[in-house]
């Protein structure tokens, strides 16, 4: 007896390891990027490479997808448009990746949609802004909580209205991205009788703001939308803390890019009081999901020694959930067809350490979840104070409110 | 009115600016014909030794780069040496190979900044930072006022220096005739090594301007690298007076456009008035023929 049960259990071990051989020696489900880890947005990319860099091993440690290892082939665009196109026609033709995410940000990423198109491949997309509006590609799924083109900016114009806003100032980066938000908040205001009184785009590698700020406070404004990218926004605050927006101002913000980041908002610390901007996650109540808290005890520990944003609220979380809905595709449809990936996506709800994720038929999400938060209380120098709760005040969607909003402006700013 | 006249003024503080990070070029390339191509990366790179000084031992970002000037003096003879080993002493095409050199040079200290640094942005702390002057119903930023303090003062050192020392006049002498130099039996490769180990440790000052007037980060260089060579052109090459003068002219046309026209404008005012100043005047604002 004593002799079968060596016999069944040595048989049993043998015919376990074979099929964990199998296992290993299939080859990795690969999944191709790139990402802007030099230039303008690397301050974004690297943030968010670290999240799918987390998912991908807490994926592995779980065995895999479809009982094969995950393996992410990733490239530097330099944050350039004019690199991307080649890094993914390499990705498809040489590097035969089985799976597409696309680069942070909206420049990198227009470039690679009529490729990803006519190759018929998945995209998750990754914090681009309208780049699917006319390229209509069906398999186009964008990670970012923006929701409908317009939802950006009725929010804050709705939260600038509630105020007693009646004009708006519009001042935007002469880019992609900024001339997006732009355009969307243009015709908001028309839909709104919302009078326009300064729209100006200033040009890339602007240094000195205080001009264009004298200029907007001579417009009068009460409201000021701002579409500004990273190396921008900290020169147009300091500007405005040098020169004021004047006493009208009631709303001031919206679309600045770099405020999301933990090094700037340190070195900003109590010039962003009052500014009341977009932004994706934060450390408030009724922002934690199945998961969350894990994974930013993780990056915590792996950010430091990577140089790469300590909070990493803005992309990091969302960069993990774009794992996330693959692996949802791709082990609710046992395969890697693009197709049936698509056909997932569009039809399920995907939970994510971001809450639950549900597309509309252009790809980007069904509600919008884009957050309305103002700066309050912040002093100099600490960047730990922005990981506690009531720092970022969320205004909009009503549903996540954790406080209400201080205006005027120049009030809010003291 | 009053905006205009504010233009002028931050426009006038704006271009002292632009004369400080240009002024070390208007040397190197100016009068030692070097094709300096990566005089912004070493900008941007002081900008960083400014930055760790505050950031680390919490030093005023002035004094910080006064602190770093001689290790960018040391920096600067060296990488004169390396270029004329390796290009200007061997052969006619050395301007062109020359200007492979710095590009090279300069992605160089780009990616070590990113390497050691990272990508982010980063700026530093002081008193007048943030922080504005009122002079009757204007508010002028107080670190353009540093900046115009700092780069009047770096002009008239570096025009006293060039004028009245032994060594800055041997310089302007190998800049109009080297031979001439040679003959005398002095060694020009020697004293255009000083000159380029000056023209470097001026920017630990300017260094410290450009991380007070905003963040940097480490492509900070690629915004620089037009305007920069625009100012020199234009000034007249070699001309100290003149860099200051085209840098003023340059700021406040860049204000005025900023404030009055709009902002997409500002871009071309400077290359528009390169070529408005170089079709009447081909040598520069203060070259010579």
């Amino acid at each position: 007896m004593k002799r079968r049960t060596f016999l069944g259990a040595a048989i049993t071990g043998i015919g376990v390891s074979l099929i964990g051989k199998a296992g290993a020696d299939q080859p990795p489900i690969k999944i191709g990027m790139s990402m802007p880890l030099t230039g303008g947005l690397a301050g974004g990319g690297k943030p968010s490479l670290l999240g799918i860099e987390i998912w991908r091993d807490d994926i592995n440690a779980k065995g895999g997808m479809l009982g094969r290892k995950v393996e992410l082939v990733v490239y530097d665009d330099k944050s350039s448009a004019a690199e991307s196109p080649a890094i993914y026609s390499k990705l498809l033709d040489i590097d035969k990746v089985d799976l597409l995410f696309a680069p942070y940000g909206t420049v990198p990423t227009a470039p690679i949609m009529p490729l990803v198109k006519q190759r018929g491949m998945v995209l998750i997309g990754n914090f681009s802004f309208q780049v699917n509006s006319k390229i209509h590609h069906d398999m186009w799924f964008n990670n970012a909580p923006w929701g409908p083109a317009d939802a950006w900016a009725s929010a804050f114009l709705d939260i600038g209205q509630k105020a007693g806003g009646k004009t708006m100032a519009l001042l935007s980066a002469d880019q992609e991205f900024a001339q997006n938000l732009a355009k969307t908040a243009r015709e908001v205001a028309g839909k709104r009788n919302l009078p326009i009184v300064f729209d100006q785009a200033y040009p890339p590698n602007t240094v000195e703001f205080s001009s264009i700020i004298r200029a907007l406070s001579a417009a009068k404004p009460d409201i000021v939308y701002v579409a500004s990218y990273p190396p921008d926004s900290a020169g147009i605050l300091r500007a405005v803390s040098e020169i004021g927006v004047g006493d009208n101002v009631k709303l001031f913000g919206g679309g600045m890019v770099g405020l999301q980041f933990g090094p700037v908002m340190a070195k900003m610390g109590s010039l962003l009081n009052g500014v009341v901007n977009f932004n994706t996650w934060l450390p408030e109540p009724g922002m934690y999901y199945d998961g969350t808290k894990a994974f930013f005890d993780e990056y915590s520990k792996r950010a430091v020694p990577a140089k790469v944003d300590p909070l990493g609220f803005y992309l990091a979380p969302f960069g993990y959930a774009s794992g996330q809905l693959i692996a949802a595709a791709v082990t609710a449809t046992k395969s890697l067809d693009q197709k049936a990936i698509a056909k997932y996506l569009h039809e399920s709800e995907v939970k994510t350490i971001v809450g639950p994720i549900a597309f509309s038929a252009d790809g980007e999400r069904k509600e919008t979840a884009t957050l309305q938060a103002q700066f309050q209380g912040i002093v100099d120098n600490n960047i730990d104070q922005f990981k506690k709760p009531g720092k970022q005040v969320i205004l909009f969607p009503e549903k996540l409110k954790s406080g209400n909003l201080i205006t005027p402006f120049e009030a809010a700013r003291k | 009115m009053d905006l205009l006249l504010e233009a002028v003024v931050t426009g006038v503080l704006l271009g002292c600016f632009y004369a400080a990070v240009s002024i070390g070029l208007s040397v190197s390339f100016g009068l030692l014909d070097v094709p300096q191509v990566a005089h912004p990366a070493f900008l941007v790179m002081a900008s960083y030794g400014v930055f760790f000084l505050n950031d680390t031992y919490d030093i005023d970002p002035l004094l910080s780069g006064v602190l770093i000037t001689p290790l960018l003096f040391v920096f600067g003879l060296l990488a004169y040496r390396l270029y004329y080993e390796t290009f200007e002493r061997r052969g006619t095409d050395a301007a062109v190979r020359g200007i492979a050199f710095f590009f090279g040079v300069a992605f160089i200290i780009e990616v070590l900044l990113i390497m050691y640094f990272g990508v982010d942005q980063h700026s530093v702390s002081a008193s007048y930072i943030g922080r504005s002057w009122r002079f009757g119903g204007m508010r002028i930023p107080l670190r353009l006022m540093v900046a115009f303090g700092v780069a009047t003062g770096l002009t008239l050192l570096l025009s006293v220096y060039l004028s009245r020392t032994f060594m800055g006049r041997a310089i302007r002498a190998v800049a109009q005739d080297e031979e001439a130099v040679r003959l005398m039996g002095a060694n020009p490769v020697h004293i255009k090594q000083w000159a380029f180990g000056i023209a470097t440790a001026v920017l630990g000052v300017a260094g410290a301007l450009l991380i007070i007037v905003s963040p940097v980060d480490p492509t900070l260089d690629r915004a620089y690298i037009g305007r920069t060579f625009c100012v020199v052109v234009m000034a007249g090459l070699g001309s100290m007076t003149g860099t200051l003068i085209a840098a003023i002219i340059l700021g406040v046309a860049e204000t005025i456009v900023l404030t009055l026209f709009g902002a997409s404008w500002a871009p071309a005012i400077s290359f528009a008035l390169l070529l408005g100043v170089l079709a009447v005047r081909p040598q520069g604002l203060l070259g010579r023929r």
